[in-house]
């Protein structure tokens, strides 16, 4: 009998079961993330480099406001909590919660953006535009890029917000958010790393 | 028959994970980390002096890695994610430390 059940188990296998053991999506997301540390890691090194080049004009580092980068820094970190709260809640099939928390996570991120819009216009009033010296046209595209990938985990999170609402998301989709909050989870420490080298380490 | 399904199971990881209170003290240790790095900010109450970088570097590094062990998960799953992610990281870090030096001596 023993004998039998195994035969049937080992024949019968699962179709998502892979080599590795880890689903292909999850291990394309994290392969994914591998790569987007290439990119991030080419912005910051390109910004490093252009910091003190301002051919006489102001450069990003003479305006920033430290205080209130700290408050959306702050809003960005509590964003990931919320995220894990999600995960955990759907893990435990408790939809609505679930749900609930991931939409505090996209508000939490659209704060984070608004912010991020916010120091870019004031930084424009202030003469730093995107071309007035490389070490602004650096910033802006790494700032900006971080930006552009926060605004597309909003627009992740609103897609399960829906989903969640239609019903179309339930326990079995638990994989789905856990991805979707390793994407946002890394956006989350790029900001780590940028709000410490490029916001707290002072210029020379 | 149980000792077979445990050695056919495609489990991506183990189910221990944190639960809701652990990771609220996570995210309380991680504002705690914040707070003092903004407070390094403000030279007026406390010069760090020589110690501001090496300190802001290695608060950064413990948020980095609090953030990725516990919320990502990685030290719940499989350690190839973690391989994966840190050899990314590596790669990055190792690039761009040889473009920067290149920089510095033939810029």
């Amino acid at each position: 009998m023993t004998t039998t059940a195994t035969v049937a188990v080992k024949t019968h296998r699962d179709p998502h079961e892979t080599n590795t053991g880890i689903s292909n999506n999850k291990l394309a997301m994290w392969l994914f993330l591998g790569t987007e540390c290439l990119l991030f890691g080419g912005l910051i090194s390109t910004y490093l480099l252009y910091k003190t080049r301002g051919n006489g004009e102001v450069l990003p580092t003479d305006i920033f406001d430290i205080p209130f980068t700290s408050v959306s820094s702050f809003v960005l970190l509590m964003s990931s909590l919320t995220m894990v709260l999600a995960l955990s809640a759907i893990n435990r099939g408790e939809l609505e919660r679930s749900r609930a928390w991931l939409l505090t996570t996209a508000m939490l991120g659209g704060v984070f953006v608004g912010g991020q819009v916010y120091e870019f216009t004031t930084f424009v009033r202030e003469g730093v535009g995107f071309t007035t010296n490389p070490a602004s046209s650096a910033f802006y595209t790494l700032t900006g890029f971080h930006g552009v990938h926060v605004s597309l985990g909003i627009l992740m999170l609103m897609s399960l917000v829906v989903a969640s609402v239609q019903g179309k998301l339930k326990q079995s989709n638990a994989e789905t958010v856990e991805i979707i909050g390793l994407y946002w989870h890394f956006v989350d420490i790029v900001w780590i790393f940028i709000f410490t080298v490029i916001y707290l380490i002072p210029a020379e | 028959m149980s000792d077979t399904i445990a050695e056919t199971g495609s489990d991506t990881h183990d189910d221990h994970h944190p639960s809701d209170l652990q990771y609220v003290k996570i995210a309380l240790v991680l504002a705690a980390i914040t707070a003092v790095e903004v407070f390094s900010y403000f030279k007026s109450v406390l010069d760090w002096g020589d110690f501001l970088i090496p300190s802001l570097l290695g608060m950064m590094v413990v948020k980095f890695w609090l953030v990725a062990r516990m919320f990502m998960h990685l030290k719940q799953d499989k350690p190839l994610l973690t391989g994966l992610f840190a050899g990314g990281l590596g790669l990055a870090v190792a690039v761009y430390i040889v473009a920067l030096l290149a920089f510095q001596f033939w810029g």
